[in-house]
């Protein structure tokens, strides 16, 4: 029997002007921030610690511990951020969410705020995001006006400010540490870390306790303060560190393409079927599960449960990353496919770190060379060389994603390499039926 | 020639009340800068938002050449960018680039003689679920296909410039802070 797919956050996704706050009042909006104000902070953190939450952003780290190393006054102020730089190829939920439902984030921030004791939220929004910025602007101020937001909120005597904050186009600015450099009104380049630095949430943007949790995130927060963390943590058929319910968008060559709200643990081979499955008369060549970063998954198998844990164990890939599922059928050029996203990568590298910055510039000249005809064996054991020398040695996690999806098209589909390589073209896959 | 007006100067310093540093306001006000200039960065605008700002001209130029939607040269009145990323592109985006390239005469990454039309490769638009995607301006076109090349084509030659992105006039006024 399929798992039942319960829908927390895309629950009013369809109901006509869910985008105006009158009708997301009507469907019980704001209640959970009325609750939360009333909280102590620290009981919404153990609900979320309780509820299992974690980031749903990429990195998957566990949302109260994050929370949890924030001064616990109000001595000096406080910043909730929220990484809308929805970049990672092949993930479109964030968009969705916020031209979809903004109310639905903005209660999320303000609840979050109270359990980090923030008085103001910044969401940093990708520049090509125009619309969703538009659409959640304009929440922000429909909630100044019902007076969710502004100065002594619901006669709580607290503050809350939500302010937008538009990038300029540029994918490292996704990373925790460069989003914050880019919110300062930098360049977007990341920052040392813990150890080797204090915790943002204890020296955070402009040295002040910060932390950056992604839209998605913040948006669950309504719902585990209204089922309760235990309720909450019992939605998830797979492992039990991956709780609750996840959006999913779902690309490539797919009959149903679009964003899905799915229930962790779900297994692989029912989350293809939400989705249509495999276009008609084509069959599974490789699936990307989480964003192009986690790297090519073989076809079999797809009966496992598809989540945080269950995707690393039986695909060999990252993991479940940003949800960007994209399934590739057999017309697909997989050296093709990596080839693009190693350009990609070399493209957005910030240049700080020498591995990344000379890496990929290397890489992307070989894969130009291997395309154009004049690929020679031992370019593969050149790729190889160049990603062990990038691999855990660069400077943050743009380095490391970059080299996933190489090494992995390289371990699965190494004849399509040598069939570029001694034949100049790829006779693995139809190529010239792409996009028909 | 300063172009920045009283009103642009009253946008920039509501952009520095929202950060607790001028220096913040320095995307933001990047943004409004480009739309003041016509949809692009001459030497003099970084140069305005830095005295406007209060921060040295290098951290500007520093800051404008980093990210991409900032144009450092003169743009095209409208300009097409399409995404060549991975879910686009197994779903025809360099068949719909090339038919684009075909349809204006000329290659990625120009524009046309007339500087009317450009076309552009471009990264990820988050539309990967309706691809393939691209955008004009600040609106996206998604599913697109070789006719919406076509309307968009015809439609947009007789409309004013839709380069100015994204349009920070358009932002709607904060409510009390």
């Amino acid at each position: 029997m399929p798992v039942e797919q319960t829908q927390l956050l895309y629950r009013h996704r369809d109901v006509p002007g869910i985008n105006r706050l009158d009708t997301y009042v009507a469907h019980c909006g704001y209640e959970q921030f009325r609750k939360a104000i009333t909280m102590e902070p620290d009981a919404i953190i153990e609900e979320v610690k309780v509820s299992g939450l974690r980031g749903r952003g990429g990195a998957g780290f566990p949302t109260h511990i994050k929370w949890n190393a924030f001064p616990k006054n109000r001595d000096v102020e406080h910043y909730f951020i929220v990484n809308a730089d929805e970049g990672e190829p092949g993930t479109a939920k964030d968009r969705d969410l916020m031209n979809a439902l903004p109310h639905l984030l903005v209660e999320g921030c303000l609840c979050s705020m109270v359990a980090v004791r923030a008085a103001k939220c910044y969401i940093y929004i990708r520049g090509e995001y125009v619309e969703p910025w538009k659409s959640v602007q304009k929440a922000i101020n429909e909630a100044y006006a019902a007076g969710f937001l502004g100065k002594n909120v619901l006669g709580s005597g607290l503050d809350f400010d939500i302010y937008t904050h538009l990038g300029a186009g540029a994918y490292e600015c996704g990373e925790e540490s460069a989003l914050m450099s880019s919110l300062m009104g930098e360049r977007g380049m990341p920052r040392l870390k813990p150890p080797a630095a204090p915790l943002p949430m204890i020296s955070g943007v402009w040295k002040r306790p910060s932390v950056v949790n992604n839209v998605e995130t913040a948006a669950t927060i309504p719902a585990i303060l209204e089922l309760g963390g235990a309720k909450y943590s019992e939605i998830g058929v797979g492992s039990p560190r991956s709780r609750g319910t996840k959006l999913f968008s779902i690309s490539g060559h797919v009959n149903k393409p679009g964003i899905y709200e799915i229930v962790l643990g779900t297994p692989f081979s029912e989350v293809l079927e939400i989705a249509g499955g495999v276009r008609d008369g084509h069959k599974l060549k490789t699936y990307i599960p989480g964003g192009s970063s986690m790297g090519f998954a073989p076809p079999t198998p797809l009966d496992y449960p598809f989540d945080y844990e269950g995707i690393p164990q039986n695909t060999q890939t990252l993991g479940l990353g940003s949800g960007g599922l994209m399934i590739f059928d057999e017309t697909t050029d997989v050296f093709k496919v990596t080839h693009r996203l190693v350009d990609f990568y070399h493209h957005e590298s910030c240049g700080k770190c020498t591995p990344c910055r000379e890496g990929l510039d290397w890489l992307s000249k070989i894969y130009g060379r291997i395309a154009s005809g004049g690929g020679r064996e031992q370019d593969i054991d050149l790729i190889w060389d160049i990603c062990d020398s990038i691999r855990g040695k660069s400077f943050c996690a743009l380095g490391e994603g970059a080299i996933w999806p190489v090494m992995t098209s390289l371990r699965l589909f190494r004849h399509e390499y040598l069939s570029y390589i001694h034949h100049g073209r790829n006779t693995y896959s139809d190529a010239g039926q792409l996009g028909a | 020639m300063a172009k920045f007006t009283d009103d642009t100067k009253r946008r920039l310093d509501a952009l520095i009340a929202r950060y607790p540093t001028s220096k913040a306001a320095l995307l933001p006000a990047l943004w409004v800068a480009q739309e003041v200039y016509g949809g692009w960065l001459p030497p003099e605008a970084m140069q305005e938002v830095a005295d406007h700002l209060g921060v040295p001209a290098s951290d500007v130029a520093g800051v404008a050449t980093f990210y991409t939607m900032y144009n450092k040269r003169p743009v095209a009145n409208h300009r097409i960018e399409i995404c060549q990323n991975v879910a686009c592109m197994v779903n025809g985006a360099d068949e719909l680039i090339g038919y684009c390239e075909r349809k204006l005469g000329i290659h990625a990454g120009e524009m046309t003689s007339d500087g009317g039309f450009s076309v552009e490769r471009v990264e990820c638009l988050g539309a990967c679920c309706h691809a393939p995607a691209l955008m004009v301006g600040s609106t996206y076109y998604e599913n697109a296909t070789e006719q919406t090349i076509d309307k968009l084509i015809a439609e947009l030659g007789n409309m004013p410039s839709e380069s100015v992105r994204p349009p920070q006039s358009q932002m709607p006024e904060q409510g009390e802070f």
